[in-house]
């Protein structure tokens, strides 16, 4: 019996996980290498940069442009592999007046990147206070050089996250990953999301940015959360939103997504049927 | 100062036969003839005031400001060198980043005894001049609001009510009149106010610009400067005291 | 028997640093313009990232620079060539000539041979003596001097159909008459243009949008059948050479 929670799981397909939000492990070896009799301590003895993986992951965070700016939503999980680890953990983060960060990834890397910022912001607007402000492009480009620069040293911060932000009545949008790789559009999603949530929000949204009220824009996340809780084994079925306009960013506090099941009942292979 | 010219006044790493060390005697009088600053302490809060001393009518309103932010809950005000209160509010600044880094948490108003040893280590070197500025710090940390004046001797003492500069005398007067444990952070704005108009004399110096800054419940805990309405109503209801005074 | 060291000593999935985000990119040389022009969707795998991504950027009055392959790379490489050209003109109070630019670029992709950029670069202007120039770099600095070059995802769906259309290759003149040296500004247009929908009906990472820049030598204006287009001015500094962008919509499927 392979003890290792992680190993658990299902295994590893590099083409479904592209940025291994996945904990990997030696996953695949492990078991030839065990009933080798040889215990392989390869995590650690190596360098550190060569080895690095995520370990506690957060799934995918969504974010949509609307009427009054940005909506950006995650759920409240952060999985270790297959195991949902801590249920309680808030992936959107609050930079300056105007800006959330929302993270995909690993949670320890976020971690970092959200103390990071908190000091940025403090040394740059509430130290120098010179009128100037960091906007949500700004913190976008610190964060994709940031990113950029952790991967050119091949030791790079496993996440991917959202920017989105409201500055001078003008909305901001973006996305930048591990590698530095950077792009900005009206709907935007990370990990599983991109897959499954992203032709959803486009549909909903494309076309539709000005006129998108707050509660449509609501209710457009909200039913993408849902479809992901379906089919994404990684979520939780409690997230939080975050609300970016004029008027500041305003998260909200943790809220459960109603889900209905009873479509299970007839259909072979979900409910109580045995054959 | 009977030891002048006596060449004990040279250097800080020498004392004087009567055990001084004149440079920082000297430091203190740079203070001593600067603006005055006042800190005060009250239940819910610090406000720190300044009476920024203007030398030309050509410099730009609001230009080198006395007062600093140096966390989102600690202001810094200085009297004396302008240039070395900037000095010592940037490695304030260093102070807090790096308890921040080290400890994941706002920086106590405790900090100020890391200041005060960099302060004193410039006491110690022939190579080196002392501060010629005395620092006010106030903020609000998990303890509750504080105040802490370091001079450029290095020592630093705690206080509910603080003041350096010119006009102290007159200011740790008028502060010892307040009851500064009862007063709200609202009120020590007005009181802030109207000693820093009192102490001023128009009779020696020309124009002065009133500097306000305060934190506590009322700021979220963020050291900030008083809002404009405010700080004008503040400024008039001053005027007017003074008047009244007078 | 079949290797089993790999298995012995499990192996580490390595970071893999780079990333393919698609699109394509192309270029042609005129007597006295250039056209540089490139798609604007940016993919990676079978995701569209995003439908807005330019991938061709101005340097100055008179050089262009398209960038394709790992878009974090080439926004990198950008910034950097942007970063020497503004030291360039506070140095020596003018912008720095197109051959130079291209000397430059391949000074900086060689400074990362050992771990490259992995962007293939086109440079498009106007040289010193008013020519319309296309210079095109491999990853690692390799260049040359063409009159047409495509690079990208449809490199290999592009570059043959250019080399027929613009150097008339395996074409042969009606008796009496040769072949031009350089075509007019609104027939390599029409080819830019066709080339880019052919593209996108071809290969699934070329769409979305088309943005062409076209700089005009010293003294040139647009031909009216190009005026009639609506291109936009970009600001240029001076009397010389001008700057000129057209967009046009790709099919997004």
């Amino acid at each position: 019996m392979d003890h290792f929670p992680t190993n658990w799981g299902r295994p590893k397909y590099d083409s479904f996980d592209t940025h291994a939000t996945y904990p990997i492990h030696n996953r695949g070896h492990a078991q030839s290498a065990a009933s080798n009799g040889a215990v392989q301590h390869t995590h650690f003895s190596h360098s550190k940069s060569a080895l690095r993986q995520p370990i506690v992951t957060g799934t995918s965070v969504l974010a949509i442009k609307y009427k009054d700016g940005i909506m950006m939503a995650a759920d409240n999980l952060a999985s270790y592999g297959s195991l949902a680890r801590f249920k309680g953990v808030q992936r959107l983060h609050p930079v300056g007046d105007y800006t959330v960060v929302g993270a995909s990834g690993d949670m320890s890397d976020f971690q970092y990147l959200q103390h990071i910022l908190d000091g940025l912001v403090i040394s740059e607007e509430a130290n120098l206070q010179d009128g100037h402000t960091l906007g949500p492009a700004e913190i976008h480009e610190y964060l994709s050089q940031v990113m950029y620069q952790r991967r050119t040293k091949m030791d790079p911060l496993w996440n991917s996250l959202l920017v989105g932000g409201v500055k001078d009545g003008k909305r901001f949008l973006a996305f930048v990953d591990l590698l530095g790789v950077t792009y900005s559009a009206s709907t935007l999603a990370t990990g599983y999301g991109a897959y499954i949530a992203q032709p959803l929000l486009r549909k909903a949204v494309e076309g539709r940015e000005d006129t998108l009220t707050e509660h449509e824009a609501r209710t457009i996340l909200e039913d993408a959360l849902r479809v992901l809780f379906y089919r994404d084994a990684r979520s939780i079925n409690q997230y939080q939103i975050a609300t970016i306009t004029a008027n500041g960013a305003d998260i909200s506090g943790s809220l459960k997504l109603e889900t209905a099941w009873g479509f299970a009942e007839g259909i072979r292979g979900y409910g109580a049927q045995t054959q | 100062m009977t030891s002048i010219g006596t060449g004990y006044d040279l250097s800080a790493s020498t004392y004087s036969p009567d055990g001084r060390i004149f440079q920082v005697e000297y430091a203190n009088k740079a203070v001593d003839n600067s603006g005055t600053v006042i800190g005060l302490r009250v239940k819910d809060g610090v406000v720190l005031a300044v009476e920024k001393l203007v030398h030309s009518k050509l410099l730009v309103p609001g230009a080198n400001r006395r007062i600093q932010a140096i966390d989102r809950h600690i202001g810094l005000a200085s009297s004396g060198l302008l240039a070395d209160g900037r000095h010592i509010s940037n490695r304030a600044r260093d102070e807090a980043a790096n308890y921040r880094d080290n400890y994941r948490e706002l920086a106590p108003l405790k900090l100020s005894d890391r200041l005060s040893l960099y302060v004193q280590a410039y006491t110690l070197y022939s190579s080196v001049r002392p501060f010629g500025c005395s620092t006010i710090l106030g903020g609000v940390d998990k303890n509750g609001p504080s105040i802490y004046v370091i001079e450029p001797s290095g020592v630093f003492y705690g206080y509910h009510g603080a003041a350096v500069g010119k006009g102290r005398q007159l200011a740790k007067t008028e502060l010892e009149k307040l009851k500064l444990s009862e007063l709200t952070l609202r009120e020590a704005v007005f009181e802030a106010a109207r000693i820093i108009h009192l102490v001023h004399d128009d009779a020696k110096e020309k124009e002065f610009e009133l500097e306000l800054s305060w934190i506590g419940d009322e700021t979220n805990g963020r050291h900030v400067p008083v809002p404009k309405d405010l700080f004008e109503e503040a400024d008039r209801k001053a005027k007017e005291a003074l008047e009244n005074f007078e | 028997m079949p290797d089993m060291s790999a298995i012995a000593n499990p192996q580490q999935r390595q970071f893999n640093p780079y990333a393919e985000n698609g699109g394509t990119i192309l270029a042609v040389a005129g007597a006295d313009f250039t056209v540089i022009a490139g798609d604007t969707r940016q993919s990676e795998g079978y995701s569209i990232q995003t439908r807005y991504a330019s991938k061709v950027f101005r340097l100055t009055d008179r050089a262009v620079l398209a960038v394709n392959g790992f878009a974090a790379d080439g926004n990198m490489f950008v910034k950097k060539v942007k970063q020497r050209l503004e030291w360039y003109r506070h140095n020596h109070a003018k912008d720095m000539p197109l051959r130079s630019i291209a000397r430059l670029i391949q000074t900086m992709l060689y400074a990362q041979r050992f771990f490259p950029y992995y962007v293939y670069n086109i440079l498009g202007g106007i040289e010193e003596d008013g020519t319309g120039a296309v210079y095109s770099f491999d990853p690692v600095g390799s260049y040359e001097r063409e009159a047409c070059r495509a690079a990208g995802a449809a490199q290999s769906l592009l570059q043959p159909f250019l080399d027929n259309q613009i150097y008339f290759k395996n074409q042969t003149a009606a008796r009496g008459y040769s072949h031009p040296a350089h075509l007019p500004l609104p027939d390599v247009l029409s080819i830019v243009i066709d080339s880019f929908t052919s593209a996108t009906e071809r290969h699934i990472e070329v769409g979305d949008g088309l943005e062409m820049y076209i700089v005009m030598a010293k003294g040139q204006t647009l031909p009216d059948a190009v005026t009639n287009l609506l291109p936009e001015e970009l600001p240029s500094t001076g009397d010389g050479e001008r700057v000129f962008v057209l967009k046009r919509d790709l099919k997004k499927d």
